[in-house]
């Protein structure tokens, strides 16, 4: 059971404060991201000459129509703060592919994430509406409704955190789960073989596959794609007057 | 012998914890049926459709969610143990 179900292993602590794998992680990940950034934009052209000028205008494409249709045409500047939070969490969860741990399986990072989408929310929330509309909207429709209304507010970053969380963490016991049990099938069928300091479980070569596809692949994808996709609708709709 | 019974009590509560998986699967399955009947009556809103789709189902899975990180939370970081 070691290892299912545990937090991320501190590499080194710096003044004592402990620097944990989704840290280090997630700067390679950083690293990673603005090297292909930097190669895809190499010599742009009007007309694009290179397949990586149109692997960039795709995805770039893909991002601003995504904004478009969801929030609508006046919200076109606010692509590049979706189209981060897009590739960092498809990025975070499929690094998982690579044997790493997953970035977005660690609730500090996905709580840090809803905090942000709180904060826009908060503050598109108070530009429209000024600090006398934000406080009084608690209030509607009738003031008995001001507990139910803070808790709502407090429930949607957190609900957004835990959803992100709980989806890429569920998938990760599942398959270390998973693991365990194959490891312990391969040695009661006597087919685990030790090279040196590993040790090779047949059981265990091909048919963890098909759910690392569907936890690994498919949930990380779609829970990114989901919480960008809840970000927009949630500061689109904080930004609209009544 | 206290330390026994208070982890399997706990495990007994991360396995009840989990029938809560129920509810979304049923309100998931419906959705996506739903969905799927809008899009054969109006193909040409296929796109829309599916957002909406996605949203609503990721909504309806939260609660799912929230009952394997209790169950997560009795089985690997178990609040009871410390009080014993």
């Amino acid at each position: 059971m070691d290892g299912i179900g545990q937090g991320p292993k501190v590499v080194f602590s710096v003044f004592g404060l402990d620097i944990t794998e989704t840290v280090v992680i997630g700067w390679a990940i950083i690293v990673a991201v603005l090297l292909v950034c930097l190669f895809l934009t190499r010599s742009l052209k009007r007309i694009p000459e290179k397949k990586s000028q149109v692997v960039a205008e795709i995805f770039v494409e893909f991002v601003n129509n995504t904004v478009e249709t969801t929030m609508g045409k006046q919200w076109k500047h606010f692509a590049p703060y979706i189209g981060t939070l897009l590739v960092y969490a498809v990025i975070g969860a499929l690094v998982s592919l690579l044997g790493l741990r997953s970035m977005t399986a660690d609730f500090n990072v996905t709580l840090t994430w809803a905090l942000m989408t709180f904060v826009l929310i908060t503050f598109y929330k108070i530009k429209t509406n000024g600090v006398g509309g934000y406080l009084k909207s608690f209030g509607q429709p009738i003031p008995i409704m001001l507990p139910l209304n803070l808790l709502s507010e407090v429930a949607t970053p957190l609900s957004m955190a835990f959803r992100m969380f709980g989806n890429v963490a569920g998938g990760a016991v599942i398959t270390g789960l998973l693991y365990g049990g194959l490891s312990f099938v391969s040695q009661a069928l006597h087919i685990s073989f030790c090279v040196g300091p590993f040790t090779l479980d047949m059981a265990q070569l091909f048919t963890p596959a098909v759910l690392s596809v569907y936890f690994d692949l498919f949930s990380g994808c779609i829970q990114a794609y989901i919480f960008s996709m809840l970000t927009m609708v949630y500061v689109s709709s904080a930004a609209e007057t009544e | 012998m206290e330390k026994a019974i208070v982890l399997g009590c706990s495990a007994i509560g991360a396995g009840l914890a989990m029938i809560a998986g129920i509810g979304p699967g049923i309100g998931e399955g419906y959705a996506v049926g739903k969905t799927i009947e809008s899009i054969a009556r109006q193909p040409e809103a296929k796109g829309d459709c599916t957002r909406t789709m996605f949203i609503g189902v990721a909504m309806a899975e939260s609660t799912g969610i929230y009952a394997f990180v209790v169950a997560l939370i009795l089985l690997f970081a178990n609040p009871f143990i410390g009080k014993l």
